[in-house]
């Protein structure tokens, strides 16, 4: 049966997940992602994963919903307090919502994961630290290239051409 | 350890839901960022869930891989979000009509 701890972190992680999406100020939606990615970390460390639990808090509440919310400081104020959505498909994305977690619930509910339990120790992070030197240093390198690759498309992307002979002469 | 794989596993089973509303339903596409987000971290927990019930560290591994992915996507999604917005000065997907033909 589920402990106090799990109970407590589904709630902060569905809670604010709901709240991302449905917060009508875009920067409150982003520090409720926030709670979202960190309760996810939470989950991690319940799951003996520290390793990657501390790599979620760096990555993602660190940086990545940092990043976020500057992005959305930069969009004009009445945007970011301005809420965009169909309301015809409201109703069709709750239905859909629905339907996703009741039909993918009662497959799990019903399939053999249920008996699945483990008394053995944790994965040792030292197995994780082989993985990547041993197995996968293939894609460990390729995966370095997509990040490099990914940062610099992003730089070119947002820079802007127009700006340059504004700030030579002011 | 008093929980068990089923229980992370519909965990996971909810925020993909919500994430499937939010893509669904909103239109501004810094919330479908969020959508995504929460999409991918429902993956991830459950790679770190059925690594640690198995027990295998290919799970975690894969974790790790996703989470950087995840970065860099997040990056190019936000540096897109920022060309979009100057060119339109809107945030809304309805108004990105310009690959629509």
């Amino acid at each position: 049966m589920a402990d106090a701890a799990f109970l407590a972190l589904t709630v902060i992680t569905i809670g604010s997940a709901i709240a991302a999406l449905e917060l009508r100020s875009l920067i409150y939606g982003s520090i409720a992602l926030m709670g979202t990615l960190g309760g996810i970390a939470g989950f991690f460390f319940l799951l003996d994963a520290p390793f990657v639990a501390l790599f979620q808090l760096a990555v993602y509440v660190g940086s990545i919903a940092v990043l976020i919310l500057f992005t959305v400081m930069l969009v004009k104020r009445e945007l970011i307090f301005k809420k965009i959505e169909d309301k015809r498909r409201k109703f069709a994305g709750i239905g859909l919502m629905l339907v996703v977690m009741v039909s993918l619930g009662a497959v799990f509910l019903d399939s053999g994961i249920k008996t699945i339990t483990t008394d053995e120790p944790p994965v040792n992070f030292r197995d994780i630290g082989a993985d990547f030197v041993i197995y996968y240093w293939p894609a460990l390198i390729l995966m370095g290239l997509i990040l490099a690759g990914s940062i610099t498309g992003a730089l070119v992307l947002a820079k802007r051409e127009d700006v340059e002979n504004d700030q030579r002469t002011s | 350890m008093t929980s068990e794989l089923v229980d992370f596993t519909l965990v996971s089973v909810a925020l993909l839901g919500i994430g499937i509303y939010g893509l669904a339903v909103k239109r501004n596409f810094i919330r479908m960022l969020f959508a995504v987000e929460i999409i991918i971290n429902a993956a991830n927990l459950n790679l770190v869930a059925f690594g640690r019930f198995l027990p295998h560290s290919g799970g975690q591994t894969l974790a790790l891989f996703s989470i950087a992915i995840a970065a860099a996507e997040v990056a190019v999604g936000l540096s897109l979000i920022i060309v979009a917005y100057r060119m339109y000065q809107n945030v809304d997907i309805a108004d990105f009509r310009s690959l629509k033909g």
